[in-house]
């Protein structure tokens, strides 16, 4: 994909003006950059006693990967899922893993159902996080050995509800990272 | 959405080594995955000082959350305060003179305990906290309840501290990073805590649910003795935690235990406090009486 292809497809704060292109590295630096302070956002002022927040982000790189598909190289979920282990909680690795075969899973999906809506990717993402948080909490079982049933079902709900908001927020995102600021 | 247009991309070789480099370094990374995951389950510590370190690079900011937190909290609490304060003054005035009655009754208490200690030779443990520290995060997506705090070993804090909060236990410090540490805390179903009823002294243990409740189960079976509003508190045993810190009020009984409340909900607590462990205690505690044994002994004849 071409930086002329992107630029197509934006709207009129992104007009192409004759002698203005996006910043390089914000161009391709801003979806890592969003989804590694996803990661981090549970430094945020919410000290919770209970998996409260939705894996935010992972619904954010699902986003960004649906939004702009080759975006995002497909071993991208080696870098970014050892970033999110710093900060998740999870066992270390956990990240890696299901990061690589989530970006993995997606070239599956792109490939078998290659047209399809909103719905359809909302769909996709949906079952892709309730899978990711179950095998987490898998995970997490393993790590402590004492078996966790429906801790993970208020999750699953919020974050099936906030994907189109985690959408919006992305092609918001999206908008920023092509705000023509390079002079030609 | 069509799909991507650079997953054919032509006759280039370059750019076809290229897709297909994307992909093995992409399986390379489930491999990776599993490997690492195989590792930090088997050794869990294994990985920490990624991870003492990663939270070193966030302090600044959960610092500054820990800070907004108290202000809009504050700010909620002034204005609630505002609507109710006629009323509130009456009931402090009332207060404050309870307490005055009360002051007088502890102090002769105090004196009369201080007496009673000495007669005996106990020696009160010098139970000074190691640090105290703000909250500044915790693992609010995941099942494993870790929380960090801003405080780490350049202030003495090690790893199996127990935290607790001015209203009971929080949870016990596992990894500990020059300014930053790891709790884990009690609603974690890793941390298993020894507790008592505070009325009799039943003994039990507690642990995590992972769900911000925590499940307390008898050691003894048979019938089941817990009532709604039984509050346990800690036994001691195990030399982790100081006896009689408040851990959970039972709120359901079931058949060989209790669901409880956590007594200190770690999203009220702002400030929480790192404690010596309480073997190390114990042990300052004992070499006290010794020595102090040797100076009353001396000081006898």
């Amino acid at each position: 994909m071409t930086w002329y292809d992107l630029r197509k497809s934006t709207s009129d704060i992104t007009r192409n003006r004759i002698n203005r292109a996006p910043l390089p590295l914000l161009a391709t630096g801003l979806p890592w950059l969003t989804i590694m302070l996803a990661s981090m956002a549970n430094f945020s002022p919410i000290i919770a006693s209970a998996p409260i927040l939705p894996p935010i982000a992972y619904m954010m790189l699902l986003a960004w990967r649906m939004l702009r598909p080759g975006m995002l190289p497909v071993w991208a979920g080696l870098p970014l899922g050892l970033f999110d282990d710093l900060y998740s909680g999870q066992p270390f690795g956990s990240g890696i893993l299901l990061w690589s075969a989530t970006l993995l899973a997606m070239e599956v999906v792109d490939e078998q159902f290659r047209w399809r809506g909103f719905v359809g990717d909302w769909a996709v993402a949906g079952s892709l996080t309730t899978a990711y948080l179950f095998l987490c909490s898998t995970l997490a079982t393993l790590a402590t050995g004492y078996l966790l049933p429906l801790v993970i079902a208020p999750q699953v709900l919020v974050s099936l509800v906030l994907y189109p908001v985690m959408t919006g927020i992305v092609a918001l995102l999206d908008r920023i990272r092509l705000i023509p600021l390079k002079r030609l | 959405m069509a799909r991507s247009q650079d997953r054919r991309p032509g006759n280039s070789r370059r750019a076809q080594y290229g897709v297909f480099t994307g992909y093995v370094i992409a399986i390379i990374g489930v491999v990776a995955g599993i490997a690492v995951v195989a590792v930090s389950l088997i050794n869990p510590d294994a990985f920490s000082f990624a991870r003492s370190s990663a939270s070193e690079v966030a302090r600044p900011m959960g610092q500054a959350g820990a800070k907004g937190r108290a202000t809009s909290q504050g700010v909620i609490a002034a204005v609630g305060a505002y609507f109710n304060a006629g009323r509130q003054n009456a009931a402090l005035t009332r207060e404050v003179e309870a307490a005055r009655a009360n002051a007088v009754t502890m102090q002769s208490l105090q004196d009369e305990n201080r007496r009673l200690k000495a007669l005996l030779g106990i020696v009160d443990t010098a139970n000074r906290p190691v640090a105290t520290a703000h909250l500044i995060g915790s693992t609010a997506a995941s099942t494993r309840r870790f929380a960090v705090i801003d405080v780490g070993s350049r202030l003495g804090v090690q790893a199996g501290q127990p935290v607790r909060a001015a209203a009971g236990l929080i949870g016990r410090v596992i990894e500990a990073g020059p300014n930053t540490a790891r709790v884990l805390l009690i609603t974690d179903p890793e941390n298993v805590v020894p507790v008592r009823r505070v009325r009799d002294g039943l003994a039990a243990f507690v642990q995590g649910a992972s769900n911000g409740r925590i499940d307390i189960r008898l050691i003894n079976m048979g019938v089941n003795p817990v009532k709604k509003g039984d509050v346990f508190v800690t036994s001691g045993s195990g030399g982790l935690y100081p006896p009689g810190i408040p851990v959970a009020v039972a709120t359901e009984p079931h058949r060989d235990g209790a669901i409880g409340h956590l007594a200190a909900d770690p999203a009220d607590n702002e400030f929480v406090v790192v404690q010596p462990a309480y073997r190390q205690q114990a042990l300052m505690q004992l070499e006290q009486i010794e020595k102090d044994g040797v100076k009353s002994t001396s000081e006898t004849p």
